[in-house]
This record gives structure tokens, sequence and C-alpha cells, in this order.
């Protein structure tokens, strides 16, 4: 049986013609609401770079693995490790299931050959995990959803360029996972230092061919890529973060007390956390998992779907049900 | 050491973060993608199912009248795109053609299962592929199954009870009690109780309008209790008071459609679109699919676990089924190589045959073509002996006349001379 498609003249307007087909936006509203919403972010940096404090900030509490485990005295860790945990939190009656990813150890070791290897090992594996909860007989009502949608990865503020650090680890993850690069404690750079300093990034970046997020090929049409192409013109954004309060005109604000003033975390004029917090959180939060799940994951299931499975079920030994890491 | 929480502690926020507006999100997200909602109208050749579909969508829909001499029952899809406010939707309506028309019904219900099915597979299908595109897929599936009931008002049809119990695991199914008017409000009220107590106890599962939500759960507990709907389909507009309103004229009176003392057509457009439009679509997705997916797996073969309870991977088996296909395959190509060569070598000897033959028949025309020239070599020479022999007795006969003549001149001759 054929199937035409007609534009009928839509039902017009008035109360005896109203039919209703927008309630639907009402309906999946309240779909969401009751579902609640889950958000993977990764943070990816040298210690010392302050990416405990901006999470806490980010998120106006304790959501980061340091506040969560109470270490007396942080050792940095010989190997890279990769630690998360998950916050149930609300805001207006929106439920979100919040599971921050630290990696300690990045960066921090002499020879830091391949330190973009466990990072990559962690995010193919959670995909992997969906892949076989996806494939099963007997699936979930709603798989859980443990895939990294975001990794924001924290460069030093040394005001030259990027490191041969920053680009290989950029340049090989940025091809499964959405990349968010923001120049850390940027209260050491001046507003000149710090435009100089983003502009040597951007450039690096493209002269790398990595592609960081809002990626240019994902742009869905004319008014995406316009409000896009805005955000790509200031990233990487220059971040202070901070979780003290202090009194600024009469207004308590989160800031860094020094001798030679404070430091507004959520002024403009003094660093972009708010670009940062609205890119992340107010405006693209949607659209990130959405890449996530619609290309970056896609990605990941043709290859493995390509794959010839009887040579990696030896190589494993295990049945392929089990979580398997691989190394890409 | 990697190390997972999968414990989620709740944690308050200390100020405002803003991730609230994630609802909002969603739904900008979804409207620029638009919306697909598909609905399969089951019931008697002249029921109302069209007027019925015009009424509710308050638009005119390309409407064929359909003959009652259909041998099978078929099934006829046409997908409209509406818009209301900035919310764009992809109709499709299915209509059956031709049910409970045939002398004989036991086939009716098929072609409509057929269907539905059909619908899942391509889903299914597109979701099995390497490289798929879910996002812009246009989803087929049927979400609402409205069962149009005859207002006979006494009791469901065999024909009815059967088709309603081969669908309720397949799709939503929303029994309504068509052209109502029929029907009085006492009579109406006791048909309904007979209706929903059939079903009841032949086991059918109709659908249930969710009750989870408190935001909705009262208005769809009374409507569950009001079901199945009394419906009143119409296209002609009647004027009442000041107003034109949809109805149906009577020398008696104006049936209103949108009244609801008169039909429950509103509380139909209210539980169909207006409150439960998303979660018919998601029923559809996490429950009638997924059965019909586990159980099309189960059929071919696919497990979770195999005979030792360890878990198979689905690649696994499919790999395994792949080389079994791929197996039979070459044997088959095997097959097919060696009965090509037979058949050729059996054309060579027939050929060979033909040609032999055609020669031995070559052989024997010029044997025979021979021999008739040595025949007629054979008159000829006799016939140029004849002429030869008959030229040399003329010749011959001629000297004789020749002689003769000049004799009877000598002797005319002398007796001339003699007078």
């Amino acid at each position: 049986t054929p199937h035409s498609c007609k534009t009928v003249p839509g039902p017009g307007m008035g109360d005896f013609s109203y039919v209703g087909i927008d309630a639907i936006l009402e309906q999946m509203r309240r779909k969401a609401m009751k579902q609640g919403f889950e958000l993977n972010i990764m943070v990816v940096g040298q210690s010392g770079l302050g990416k405990s404090t901006l999470m806490n900030t980010l998120f106006k509490s304790k959501v980061s693995r340091k506040s969560v485990q109470a270490t007396s005295q942080e050792k940095i860790p010989k190997t890279i490790h990769i630690k998360s945990v998950s916050h149930d939190i609300e805001e207006k009656g929106v439920r979100m299931k919040l599971t921050v990813i630290d990696t300690p150890g990045f960066g921090d070791q002499i020879n830091n050959e391949n330190c973009w290897q466990p990072i990559m090992k962690f995010i193919n594996a959670q995909y992997e995990q969906y892949l076989q909860e996806e494939i099963n007989i007997n699936r979930k009502k709603r798989i859980p959803d443990s895939r990294v949608h975001c990794c924001i990865y924290f460069i030093p503020p040394t005001g030259h360029c990027l490191r041969p650090l920053d680009v290989e680890f950029m340049r090989r993850l940025s091809k499964v996972v959405n990349i968010v690069p923001v120049i850390a404690k940027a209260d050491t750079l001046t507003l000149e230092e710090r435009d100089f300093f983003k502009q040597k990034i951007r450039e690096e970046l493209r002269a790398n061919g990595i592609d960081v997020y809002p990626q240019k090929e994902f742009d869905e049409d004319a008014e995406d890529r316009m409000i896009n192409d805005k955000i790509r013109e200031m990233i990487p954004f220059a971040v202070v973060g901070s979780d003290q309060e202090y009194q600024v005109n009469g207004r308590r604000l989160l800031g860094r007390k020094t001798k030679w003033g404070t430091i507004e975390v959520e002024n403009i004029a003094h660093c972009e956390f708010a670009y940062l917090r609205d890119l992340l959180i107010r405006t693209h939060m949607e659209n990130i998992k959405d890449i996530t799940s619609s290309i970056h994951y896609e990605v990941y299931r043709v290859r493995r779907l390509n794959e010839n499975n009887t040579a990696v079920a030896h190589a494993n030994g295990l049945p392929q049900h089990h979580m398997t890491s691989h190394e890409m | 050491a990697n190390s997972v929480d999968k414990n989620a502690r709740p944690l308050s926020l200390s100020g405002h973060v803003g991730f609230d507006s994630l609802p909002h999100q969603l739904v900008n997200k979804s409207t620029c993608q638009g919306f697909c909602f598909n609905i399969l109208c089951i019931g008697e050749t002249g029921i109302g199912k069209s007027t019925l579909m015009d009424t509710l969508f308050n638009t005119n829909f390309e409407n064929f009248e359909s003959s009652h001499f259909e041998p099978k029952v078929k099934l006829r899809a046409q997908t409209y795109d509406l818009q209301e406010s900035n919310v764009r939707l992809k109709l499709t309506i299915v209509n059956t053609v031709g049910f409970g028309d045939q002398m004989n019904k036991q086939e009716s219900y098929q072609h409509v299962v057929d269907y539905i099915d059909t619908q899942f597979e391509s889903y299914l299908q597109e979701e099995l592929k390497i490289k798929r595109s879910l996002h812009n897929y246009h989803d087929s599936r049927i979400h609402a199954c409205l069962y149009f009931i005859a207002p006979s008002g006494h009791s469901l049809k065999s024909l009815d009870l059967v088709t309603m119990k081969k669908l309720d695991s397949k799709v939503n199914i929303i029994p309504v009690i068509a052209k109502a008017d029929t029907i009085s409000k006492s009579e109406l009220h006791k048909f309904k109780i007979k209706i929903m107590s059939e079903l009841v106890s032949n086991g059918v599962q109709i659908y249930q309008f969710p009750t989870d939500d408190e935001t909705v759960s009262k208005i769809n507990t009374a409507m569950n209790g009001i079901l199945p709907f009394a419906v009143v389909g119409s296209s002609e507009e009647v004027k009442i008071g000041n107003k034109m309103v949809k109805a149906r004229q009577y020398p008696w009176g104006v049936v209103q459609v949108e009244n609801e003392n008169h039909c429950d057509f509103v509380k139909l457009r209210e539980m169909l679109i207006c409150v439960n439009m998303e979660d018919l679509r998601e029923q559809t997705h996490t429950r009638h699919y997924e059965l019909y997916r586990r159980c099309k797996l189960e059929e071919m073969g696919f497990t979770d676990t195999n005979p030792e309870s360890k878990p198979v991977s689905l690649q696994e088996t499919y790999e395994a089924k792949r080389h079994e296909f791929l197996g039979d395959l070459q044997r088959r190509e095997e097959e097919m190589r060696q009965m090509f060569v037979q058949r050729v070598k059996e054309k060579e000897t027939e050929l060979k045959e033909a040609e032999r033959e055609l020669q031995g028949k070559f052989e024997q025309l010029k044997r025979l073509h021979s021999e008739e020239k040595s025949k007629l070599d054979e008159k000829r020479r006799s016939l140029e002996d004849e002429i030869n022999t008959f030229s040399k007795k003329k010749a011959a006969a001629e000297l004789l006349q020749g002689q003769s003549f000049n004799t009877n001149a000598n002797l005319k001759k002398d007796k001339d001379r003699k007078k």
C-alpha cells in the first residue's frame, strides 16, 4: 500500500476548530520531567589546574571526586586513573543524574606518551557497554547511558601555544568524543595575553585538523551555524573557578579574593565562566548528548559491527557479552 | 585503579545552575524534527471511519467511497503534513477496505496483522543496519488502532472479538462505537457495559490510558471508565444559535458532534490527541515493538544465552548464521553449476547427433543427385545418338529424294521432248 504525502491546510484558529496537536509538546515535557535526565562529563588536565573547583562551580555543589572521596593528602598517582562519581541533582522539578569522570594522573608523569590511551579505552568501553545492551534480545526499557557526553580539556595558562601533549590528546579524542577545551586559571592572564593565547590555540587546532565542540560539520541549519560560529570564535573559554562567595557591591558573588581585587567568576568582564556554563548547561546540553548518541556512538557501532567478530572473541578469550575494552 | 561509582547520591544545589532548561531544549529539538503519528482504523465499510478522521483532525482528507465487493481485506494508507502553531505533525491514516464484507471472514484479520508486522519489520531492519539513520527514519509503526464497533446495541460480533484478540499484543486498541446517534442513551449505557465485559471475559487487552502521572491520572482514570467512546462524525456544519457547529441534521433534531451530552467525540479527541499521544507512541515503541523484535530474533535463532547458559552475543550467533548461510549458498551455487554443465553436455550430444543426421542426409542427397545426373547423361547420350541416327537418315533420305527428283525432272524433260 503506497504512502502518499499531502500537505493539508492545517487546523484553523478559533476554539471550535482547534485540534490539540500542539499539546504533544506538553506531553513530551511531562515525560521528560518524569524520566529525568542523565549527563556524563569528563574532566581532563594536569593536577592543579582547578578541575574539581570548576566542576563544583558549574553545578553549584560539591560534585567533584575530591569533594566526595575525602583524601587528606592527595598523592599524584603513578598512572592515569579513571574515577567517576554520580549525583542526583534537581532544579525546579527537573531531575538529573550527573556523573563527573575524573582522570587523575593525566599529564603528570615524566613520560606522558600514550597518556590518552586509558581515556580512549574508557570512552570506548562505555560505547561497548551501551552497544551490548542494545543488541540484547531482552532489552531494558531504558538503557542506562554511561557514555561520555562531553570531555572538558584543561589547557594550562602558559600564554604561548599548545603543548605536544595537548595537541596529541585533542587530536585523538576529538574523533570519539565532544571536546570542550578551556583555559584554566585564566586569572593569570591579562585580557591581551588571553586574546593572543586563544588565537594561537585556534590556529593550532585548525592546523592540526582538530574539531572541537561545536563541530562545524554537525551544524544543522543556517540558524545553528550562525549561533555556533559565534561560539567557535570565542573558544577556548578562559575560566576561573571558585566555590567561595564574597561580598561585592552589596551582593554575594562567587569569586577569588586577592590583594589587588576580587575576581568575580560569573562576571563576563572578568572571565568567561558564564559562557562555558551557558554553552554546556543552558543551551547546548541536549545537543551535546545528541551528537554523542547519534554520531560518535554510531561511528563506534559501525566500526565494531564491521570487525571480524570471531577474531575479537578469540583475542579476548571471553564471550562477547561482557564489557570488553578495546584499544582502538 | 579505576572506580566507577554507580550509586548516585542526592545533592542539593546552592544556586541556580540552569539545567532546568533541559525539557525546553528537548522539546525544541523535537519541534524542529517534527512528530509522527500513525492511526489505523478498522471497521466495516460505511461505518464512518473516514468521516471520523476528517472530524477529528478538522480537515478534509481525500476520501474514496469503497465498494462492498472487495474479495479480500485491503489496507490503504495515506500520509498528511499537518501544522498547528509551531508543531508539525506527519499523520498517517490507515484504513481497512472491505473489512467484514466477505462471505467468509476467516482471513479478515490476517491482512491487518501482516500490515502491522510489516511496519515493525521495517523499523527492525533499519535498527539492525550497520550504517543506520534512525533520526531521519519515517516511523510507520501504528501508534493507535481505532476499532469501530457497529451500533447494534446488543453485543460484539464474533469478527470483532477475534480481530481484537489477534491485535491486542501488537497495537494499542481503542474501541469506539460508531454512528452512536442511532442508539438511545439508556441502550448505549447497557451496550458499553456489555462490550467491556465481553472484552474482559475474552481476555482482550485494550489500551489503558496511563494513570501513573498525577497530572493526568484523574482524567485518564475517568476516561478509562467511559470506554468504548460513542462517537459521531460529521463534516457538515449546522447553525446553532449564532455559531456554525459540526453536526448531523435530522427532522427530529440536530446531533452536535462537539456537544458532550450528545456523544463522546470530544473525549476521544482529548484522550487520543491532547493528553496521550506521546504515551501511545511510547507504548508502541517500548512494548509492542520490543515484543515483536524479541519474537522475531528468537525465531531467527538468536538467544541471549547459549545451551550452557553462557551469554552469547547477538554477533556470534549472527556470524554463525552467516557462515551457515554462505555455506548453503556455496552448495547451491555448486549444484547449479553442475546442473549447468550437465545440460551443456546434453545439448552438445544432441547437437552432434543432429549434425550427424544432417550429414547423412546430405550424403544421401548427393548420391541421389549423382545417380540422377548419370541417368540424365545417359539419356542425353542416347538422345544424341538418336539425333545422329536421325540426321543420317534424313541426309540419306534427302539424297535419295534429290536423286529421285532429278530423275523425275529428267523423265519429264524427256517426255516433253518426245511430244
